[in-house]
């Protein structure tokens, strides 16, 4: 149990400050520890939990994703055009929308992996490109959502909000696909170290890709989320995914270096944020001063999450 | 491929004096002399002196920008801060610009650059002492400089004056050349002395190499690093206030369509992302590039979204050529 606690520091940390974030939301909310206030909540974590999680596939292999709040705005959008009519299309439409997604994971894996450029910059080329099509597609905010389906999906089921529900199935299968299959542990083998994933024999370039294209996967289902609860297609919602998704992965303890961290620890890190920021509408603060404890509270968890470089033995482990 | 092992110079084919600094410079320089030609196809204006000083002018504000994000760049690090630093400064000067106390309104500049150094001390704290990743932690501290600024203009845009020497760096003319270019050649010019002739500048490409083995050698490590930073944040505001002087107003997100344009300068000049590699004449090549492929397609009177899509395009062939022909690791 113990050893199983310490392998898991960090996300039990970053859990710990989730569960005090939470109940002091639900201590300063109007309406106090109800089914609306923890559907909302849900709601809104699940959106920011899905785009961590698609930074978190890229990050696992050591790269990173400017291009995630672009590609769930393209899908948002793309969402907004097929979402709709008898349940087939609908389903096709889902099947489309998610294979947007996959592609634009895959023009980014493509790009890093053959084309040898580095995935900061790649992404923040195709995350121009991505949101360019979005906004070709859909220049103002518009289109229509099976409304059937976007209740179905965004209330709540005996008290429980189904968008946790989602989130849990969500985390549950990756977990079982990253912890449990070749190609899943291949993954955290290729972030820890890419060379001896390579003399290992893994066949680094392809999983490289799976992890692109999974995170683009992801992205599209985030996309998909976005308008079942916005209810259109809205091709500027991209930049606070991104910068929020790199947010969420680090405050859950997935390392940017690559090989560490779990899909579980993105989603945390997404919660805290997201908690964070409703806090604030509901704290008292005058609302202009909002934005900065915002940003006060961001740094100072990441450089809490940080205190660990105090105890190191020799500063040369800090130098690699 | 972090290891020094990979980053050291193996025998290739091109001759000695094309190196791969040189090579980028040459690429992107005649990146810059296609734009050109096929501008004037399209608007025979194109080749006119008067527009292309005027192209350089605003080149200069990216330019002085990207000076700073290179040398963060250069040491392996990155800085999102840009865009609010580049808004902060402005509001903070035509604050005190207008004034009424006379001593603050005559300080008004050297405030601003005071606040860039502030900010970029900021940064080097978390990414030097806490050892955050630098592309978190300058997020965060952007997003505190928006709360900041939020909170003291009142979401309104600030009031006051923009002071008279800003306006006269960023929109006069002497000789003929805007005086902005003049001042970003100088600027240029001390860069390229500090990067190439000073130990600082040494020690720069070394830390971007291998970080260990510039701390084995017993170098101080976290001055170079701070200094690095608080250099970035000092060229940022210099831009802002350039900026400033030509836009002749702050207002809120002012700084937000720099930060891309400013990292694409940088990279598609040569300059590794990961650090140690990249010379100064790709930057101040490659900001000419952007200004000029965005002045071009708003000539072409594009959408902003098949603009967008274009430039991110043109950016990634940009990437892929330096990654396809470059034997010798990643961009």
């Amino acid at each position: 149990m113990t050893t199983r606690l310490r392998q898991n520091a960090r996300e039990a940390i970053a859990a710990l400050a989730l569960v005090v974030l939470f109940t002091g939301y639900i201590a300063i909310h109007p309406r106090g520890f109800s089914t609306y206030v923890v559907t909302i909540w849900s709601n809104e974590g699940t959106l920011l939990g899905l785009a961590a999680i698609a930074q978190f596939f890229v990050v696992l292999v050591k790269g990173i994703d400017l291009s995630v709040g672009s590609v769930v705005a393209l899908t948002n959008v793309v969402a907004s055009f097929v979402l709709n009519g008898s349940p087939t299309s609908i389903a096709l439409g889902m099947v489309a929308v998610l294979a947007v997604g996959v592609a634009c994971g895959l023009v980014n894996g493509i790009a890093v992996v053959h084309g040898r450029v580095q995935p900061i910059v790649t992404t923040l080329a195709t995350g121009g490109m991505f949101s360019g099509i979005a906004l070709l597609l859909r220049p103002t905010p518009g289109g229509s959502i099976d409304e059937t389906m976007s209740d179905a999906l965004t209330y709540a089921v005996a008290g429980i909000p189904v968008s946790a529900i989602v989130l849990v199935v969500v985390l549950v299968a990756l977990l079982v696909l990253l912890r449990r299959t070749t190609v899943g542990l291949g993954l955290y083998g290729v972030g820890s170290s890419e060379q001896s994933a390579y003399m290992t024999g893994l066949r680094v370039n392809r999983l490289k890709l799976v992890a692109y294209s999974s995170s683009g996967f992801v992205a599209a289902l985030a996309g998909i989320y976005v308008s079942m609860v916005t209810l259109t297609g809205d091709p500027n919602i991209g930049p606070s995914y991104t910068l929020n998704s790199i947010a969420a992965v680090v405050l859950g303890g997935v390392a940017l270096s690559g090989g560490v961290g779990s899909p579980i620890g993105a989603v945390i890190g997404a919660l805290i944020l997201k908690t964070i920021s409703s806090l604030m509408f509901f704290s008292g603060l005058p609302p202009l001063a909002q934005p900065f404890f915002e940003g006060l509270i961001l740094a100072t968890a990441i450089a809490l999450g940080a205190l660990g470089v105090f105890r190191v033995r020799s500063r040369l482990e800090l130098y690699r | 491929m972090t290891d020094a092992t990979e980053r050291t110079v193996t025998p290739r084919k091109s001759p000695p004096w094309l190196n791969r600094d040189r090579m980028s410079v040459l690429l992107i320089a005649l990146g810059c002399v296609a734009l050109l030609l096929g501008g004037s196809l399209l608007y025979p204006g194109f080749l006119k002196p008067g527009y292309l000083l005027q192209q350089l002018q605003i080149a200069a504000f990216l330019g002085i920008i990207a000076t700073g994000a290179m040398m963060v760049i250069l040491l392996g690090e990155i800085d999102l801060s840009v865009p609010w630093t580049i808004t902060g400064t402005a509001i903070v000067v035509i604050s005190a610009s207008g004034s009424s106390n006379p001593l603050i309104a005559s300080l008004a500049i050297p405030l601003g650059l005071c606040l860039g150094m502030a900010v970029g001390l900021l940064n080097a704290i978390g990414v030097a002492v806490f050892r955050v990743p630098a592309m978190v932690w300058t997020l965060a501290v952007n997003a505190m400089l928006l709360g900041a600024a939020v909170f003291y203009t009142g979401n309104s845009r600030p009031n006051g004056e923009v002071p008279w020497l800003a306006t006269q760096a960023a929109t006069g003319r002497s000789f003929g050349i805007p005086n902005a270019f003049l001042v970003w050649a100088v600027l240029a010019a001390i860069t390229v002395w500090m990067l190439k002739r000073t130990v600082y500048g040494n020690y720069l490409y070394a830390l971007g190499n291998s970080r260990r083995a510039v701390f084995l050698a017993g170098a101080r490590v976290h001055l170079v690093t701070v200094a690095t930073f608080v250099l970035a944040g000092l060229f940022s505001s210099f831009g802002a206030i350039l900026l400033l002087g030509y836009t002749n107003q702050a207002y809120q997100g002012m700084g937000d369509p720099y930060l891309m344009p400013v990292i694409s300068a940088v990279v598609i000049g040569g300059t590794s992302i990961q650090g140690g590699r990249g010379n100064y004449v790709g930057t101040f090549v490659g900001a000419i590039f952007i200004t000029l492929l965005s002045s071009i397609l708003s000539v072409m009177q594009m959408p902003p979204a098949a603009r967008q899509i274009i430039f991110g395009a043109i950016i990634l062939v940009m990437l892929l050529i330096h990654g396809l022909t470059d034997k010798n690791g990643d961009i």
